[in-house]
């Protein structure tokens, strides 16, 4: 492999990496209380209300049915809005964040709605709140469940990361795609797919060593 | 001198309760339940309970599984609320109160369960500070209250350890730990002995007795074993079918008890009729001179237990026997429970049931066998 592809391997790699933690992150950050929102709200939830269960389950759902290649094209207009533009790598983590939130939001909630219900008892004759037992008892102890499903959902965005280089995003899946693929390159095509091994099983090594730290507790 | 005088960030002060610093606080019911109904779908877990508990006491609530005695003691502090009826805590009624008010009348109760309920993520002292933590008390005099109570129930050198790596009675420890270091004035036990091997539940239930000793903690506990009731308890309500068909004082309880449900808790706790003489029981009649009429024996209360043994010894000289039996002390008091076997003679029959019913027995003629016994 001549030294500019290698160059551009790194270059496509380091953009992977940035679509999928960013996009990771935020999915974190806002799936997290969406699963929360989901168990709280569910029937025998520490804050019942089925109209906004039902409610928030749909919009989950119906943002889960679309496929990624669609809701790509068809969010570029909140994408231009938030980015700025609608092309490039950063352009891309807003319809990946989307995307990526509701289903880690489904994970977390199979996580959550796990823990004993005894646990939850135990904290309200306490006399702990809602948000005691949030704080105190649904996320530290859902956490490993909560920390592989992180996990999961990274690896899930390695994947769709690589459809991203249809708005210009770059990235692993493009330069496969483009040089490997379309240019005959096979032997970018094989350095892709071993640097995408290695992404991949790092991703997922580190998840399991912080949940088997997690559960050693 | 009770614990919960003291405000949360102090110590426990433990001193003993004498009986009579007990019974003169005993006034003011801590707990009132007035006609308590409650229906899951179209079964009724709770079907009227009436029920008060005094100030210091140690109440065993007793039944089956299923006769509702988990939700009554989860209405106690509204993890379970009752369709109609009042329930007084320390005179606050508490079945309307919405999640938000009762939240400070459950700081002053607290509750243990049969499966511990001990958060995984948490360190043993971190658990039994958690209730300190709810009621905003700062990290470090909450640690350090928190290693006073572990100390207390045994477990100081297990502070930093998971729930994970202890026993079951370790861990139950702990929950008994983390009920009580937000000073309550009541504790609930859920079925606390039930998943513990027979060893371990009599250590549990020594703890329990003492912190209720020494703190003049009023305990509830629901179980279904009699021999936990026996252990811990000063009075115990029997739960049928979400009703309460027999109340009383224990001794009084296991010495005479009234209804078919709380014989049926007592068999294994006192003696019962031997097989060998059960199986060839033929039922009560009345007139019949052949074979040998067996009778139940029971008798309470010093003096009632010495005077039948009296009037038995001039009866065994008359071909009367105890076939089985003895004499258990409960609550301090003995209580005699013992079967009679006697030729099947009608005069003697009723000489031994005069006899013995003078002198405060109760007798029960449970039928006869064809041969000797």
């Amino acid at each position: 492999m001549s030294p500019i592809l290698f160059e551009l391997l790194l270059k496509s790699l380091w953009e992977t990496i940035l679509m999928t933690l960013a996009a990771g992150l935020i999915s974190f950050v806002t799936g997290l209380p969406l699963g929360l929102a989901l168990v709280a709200t569910a029937k025998g939830g520490i804050a019942e209300n089925l109209w906004v269960n039902r409610i928030l389950g749909s919009v989950v759902n119906a943002f889960r049915s679309v496929p990624f290649i669609i809701l790509l094209v068809a969010l570029i207009p909140v994408t231009r809005l938030i980015v700025g533009t609608a092309l490039g790598t950063w352009a891309a983590i807003v319809p990946l964040a989307i995307a990526a939130t509701p289903y880690y939001a489904r994970i977390a909630e199979v996580s959550l709605r796990e823990v004993d219900r005894g646990l939850i008892d135990a904290v309200r004759a306490m006399g702990g709140n809602r948000w005691t037992i949030l704080r105190e008892v649904l996320v530290p102890e859902a956490l490993p469940g909560l920390v592989s499903g992180f996990t999961v959902t990274l690896v899930t965005l390695v994947g769709a990361s690589a459809m991203a280089g249809a708005i210009g995003a770059g990235g692993l899946g493009d330069l496969a795609i483009r040089y490997g693929y379309q240019r005959f390159e096979t032997g970018v095509m094989i350095a892709v797919v071993v640097v995408l091994i290695a992404l991949v099983s790092l991703i997922q090594w580190g998840g399991d060593r912080l949940v088997a730290r997690l559960e050693r507790r | 001198m009770t614990l919960h005088t003291h405000p949360p960030e102090t110590a426990p002060q433990i001193s003993p309760t004498t009986r009579a610093e007990k019974q003169s606080a005993g006034d003011a019911p801590v707990i009132e339940l007035v006609d308590v109904h409650r229906r899951f779908g179209t079964v009724p877990a709770l079907d009227g309970i009436s029920l008060s508990v005094r100030k210091g006491e140690v109440l065993g609530i007793i039944g089956r599984s299923g006769a509702g005695k988990s939700t009554l003691i989860r209405c106690l502090n509204g993890l379970e609320r009752p369709d109609s009826g009042a329930i007084r805590i320390e005179g606050t009624e508490i079945a309307t109160l919405s999640e938000q008010a009762l939240q400070p009348v459950r700081r002053r109760i607290g509750m243990i369960f049969q499966h511990f309920n001990l958060l995984s993520a948490k360190t043993v002292e971190e658990n039994v500070a958690l209730p300190l933590k709810i009621a905003g008390v700062a990290k470090a005099e909450r640690l350090a209250r928190a290693r006073d109570l572990l100390d207390l129930v045994g477990l100081s050198d297990k502070a930093r350890a998971n729930p994970a790596a202890l026993s079951g009675g370790q861990k139950q420890r702990v929950g008994i730990a983390r009920a009580l270091s937000a000073e309550p004035a009541l504790l609930l036990s859920d079925e606390a002995t039930s998943a513990l091997d027979p060893e371990t539940t009599r250590s549990i239930l020594a703890l329990l007795r003492d912190i209720n000793r020494k703190l003049g903690l009023t305990i509830i506990l629901i179980t279904h074993e009699m021999d936990v009731v026996r252990a811990v308890a000063d009075r115990v309500a029997v739960i049928d079918a979400g009703r309460i068909v027999e109340e009383g004082s224990i001794w009084q309880v296991f010495s005479s008890p009234q209804a078919q449900i709380t014989r049926s808790l007592l068999k294994s706790s006192r003696p019962q009729l031997p097989n060998s003489i059960a199986a060839r029981l033929l039922p009560a009649t009345t007139g019949s001179t052949a074979g040998t009429a067996i009778l139940s024996l029971d008798a309470a209360g010093a003096d009632s237990v010495k005077a039948v043994q009296a009037s038995l010894s001039a009866l065994l000289a008359d071909g009367v026997r105890v076939v089985h039996g003895g004499i258990d002390e409960i609550q301090s008091n003995p209580v005699f429970r013992g079967f009679l076997a006697l030729p099947s003679n009608p005069a003697l029959i009723s000489r031994v049931r005069d006899d013995l019913t003078a002198r405060g027995a109760q007798l029960e003629a449970l039928g006869h066998v064809a041969d000797p016994v």
